[in-house]
């Protein structure tokens, strides 16, 4: 199913959580929405499953509009940030919760509930756990039954509440695959929310870049990695080293030294000058990012200097791995040259 | 035995270990004071009510006068209970389920008969329903009587029992917050099946708690029901008023067998308290590994 949100405004208070966001999600898609506390993307994630409402703006499924129904209208699946299990009721009837409640009309017989939850629990690998509790389970397995019931109803849509927020790093990395490979047998349109980059990069077909209620960027892992659109972006997916720079007369200055890199269109006056750690290289003397070397270690085939770049009021100290080929030495100056980097005025 | 040596000396250098003579007059402190002031009147309550025999007592407690009390107190609490379990459960939803101006107002109001005197609770009924009250005079002229009768009875015993369920539940309510029962929405759930399937089974130790305690003010209350009762013999007498009457007439051993009724009701409350207060413990809401 398709969902397009046109110009969502939500309000709590004096506090603007969505400031006119605009999104369109195809069919079987994966999306992840990525952004920091704060930057609107768990309740751009509940007005989508009807938990919350907009104050303006609207929500269309198949072009249809979903704002004139409830939650429990919509068929939406929503796997919430700390499950949310129904703790009185054991694995099975929190899977079978969801069938039970339908209308008498379309409700499957004793039998069908039990066949169908069978089959999500062999779905989700944890068949063996249908007679047990929720307080008995280990956070990989909570996750996994919550998601087993929000399927129990097939959903058009699933909706996931950072949903490797509350594991451990080992347990996370499994259920990243998993989920995936799970998107793939099922294929239902899938939306879920993290601050975590590297999971959104690596689980997501898309990624969107959430901060301050507004999207800044709407991509592939690879594109908004390498082709950040703002320096938010920029700053917030990978490691970024950032430099004030000023742009005038079609190159960038940094103090009194022109680079011998391009503008690359940035408007002229104050920017700031985002490069990423492994784009930089040590260039002959000529137009590069002067620094001192401040610490040398070397191993294998690498030496590894950390060097502080001058640039504006401040030192910016930075790691980088050279070829042992050009030897350096502890205080000498050298120059690095950007070989991949963004200029956004500041 | 190694293993009793060391346990031995780890008891003997234990920190928080007093001297034995400490130990003991702490101790014999507590059970003196208890003895005094818990068990030895609730031994004498049942040994004044036994003391012609068991033939007396039962017979004191058939009494047209006592059966009527005992009926009176089971109509009144009967209906002040369901009355409070429909607001306590209204009341802690509303407050824990939603944001809306003037809560914090509410919960202090909920609160307002704990830290009034139930004298005082009476006498505002009185002077509500009273012939010189406020509705006194219309009440009066359409011939419905409030005051020393058994509407004013359970009046004043659901104002003065109004908080006990409300705050049993609504700090559970809010420890549990609101997310299972969105969980049960985004599945499909109506807000009454949320509600029999979801709330009222995580809050239901909860609301049996608020309602035994509930039951137990609404049977033993004296001071309110006492001011709005007019005391008519076998109409509007509730067993703790009977009991003072018959105190009063040196009816002993009819006083303390109805004394002694209420004596039980509290002995099974509190046993009954100490069960649900174990399983409102292990009610608590799935930790996060």
């Amino acid at each position: 199913m398709t969902i397009e949100l046109k110009n969502l405004v939500k309000k709590f208070g004096a506090f603007t959580a969505l400031d006119g966001v605009d999104l369109k999600i195809a069919d079987g898609e994966l999306l992840a929405l990525l952004g920091p506390s704060g930057s609107g993307k768990t309740t751009l994630l509940r007005i989508i499953a009807g938990l919350d409402w907009p104050d303006a703006g609207e929500v269309r499924f198949d072009g249809e509009n979903a704002l004139t129904r409830g939650a429990g209208e919509r068929h939406v699946g929503f796997v919430f940030q700390h499950y949310a299990l129904f703790r009185h009721m054991t694995v099975f009837e929190n899977v079978a919760f969801g069938l039970r409640v339908q209308p008498r009309a379309i409700r499957k017989d004793e039998a069908g509930i039990r066949a169908r939850v069978k089959e999500l629990l062999d779905l989700v690998q944890l068949d063996w756990l249908a007679n047990r509790y929720p307080s008995q389970l280990s956070g990989g397995q909570r996750q996994r039954i919550a998601l087993a019931r929000a399927l129990a109803i097939q959903p058009r849509i699933l909706l996931l509440d950072e949903p490797f927020g509350a594991l451990d790093a080992k347990v996370r990395k499994e259920l990243r695959r998993w989920l995936r490979s799970l998107h793939e047998e099922i294929n239902v349109t899938s939306v879920f929310v993290t601050h975590d980059q590297e999971e959104a990069l690596e689980v997501a077909n898309r990624v969107v870049v959430m901060d301050k209620g507004r999207i800044e960027q709407i991509g592939t892992p690879a594109e908004v990695y390498d082709r950040p659109a703002t320096a938010f972006v920029h700053s917030f997916i990978g490691e970024s080293v950032v430099l004030p720079v000023n742009v005038s007369g079609g190159q960038v200055w940094v103090g009194d030294q022109a680079l011998n890199i391009k503008p690359n269109g940035a408007a002229p006056g104050p920017s700031q000058l985002f490069v990423r750690r492994h784009d930089m290289q040590v260039a002959p003397p000529g137009g590069g990012l002067r620094g001192s070397v401040r610490y040398l270690r070397t191993f294998g085939a690498v030496q590894r200097a950390d060097i502080a770049l001058t640039a504006g009021d401040g030192e910016t100290l930075i790691e980088i791995d050279t070829p042992r080929d050009r030897p350096l030495q502890i205080g000498e100056v050298v120059e690095l040259q950007p070989t991949r980097f963004r200029i956004f005025s500041a | 035995m190694t293993d009793g040596q060391i346990s031995l000396r780890a008891a003997a250098t234990d920190a928080r270990t007093e001297p034995g003579l400490v130990r003991w007059i702490i101790t014999g402190l507590a059970v003196l004071f208890l003895t005094v002031f818990v068990v030895l009147p609730l031994v004498l309550v049942f040994a004044e009510a036994f003391s012609r025999g068991v033939g007396a007592y039962f017979s004191a407690l058939i009494e047209p006068e006592g059966l009527a009390a005992i009926r009176l107190t089971l109509l009144v609490a009967a209906i002040s209970v369901a009355l409070n379990l429909v607001f306590g459960l209204v009341a802690a939803w509303a407050i824990t389920k939603f944001d809306f101006p003037g809560k914090s107002f509410l919960i202090t109001l909920i609160d307002l008969p704990f830290s009034v005197s139930p004298v005082i609770s009476g006498l505002l009924f009185v002077l509500l329903f009273g012939m010189q009250g406020f509705f006194g005079p219309w009440l009066q002229n359409h011939g419905i009587q409030i005051l020393f009768a058994v509407p004013g009875i359970v009046l004043a015993t659901v104002f003065v029992t109004f908080p006990f369920v409300a705050r049993a539940l609504i700090p559970l309510m809010q420890e549990q917050g609101t997310l299972e029962e969105e969980a049960a929405i985004s599945l499909g759930a109506s807000g009454l099946q949320t509600f029999f399937r979801i709330t009222l089974p995580n809050i239901k130790w909860g609301v049996l708690y608020g309602v035994l305690l509930c039951n137990a003010r609404a049977m033993g209350e004296f001071g309110a029901v006492s001011v709005v009762s007019g005391h008519i013999r076998g109409e509007t007498n509730t067993m703790p008023l009977l009991v003072e009457i018959l105190y009063n007439e040196y009816q002993f051993v009819a006083a303390f067998a109805i004394a002694s009724l209420l004596a039980m009701l509290a002995l099974v409350t509190l046993v009954v308290k100490t069960i649900l207060e174990r399983h409102l413990d292990e009610g608590q809401p799935v930790s996060d590994d």
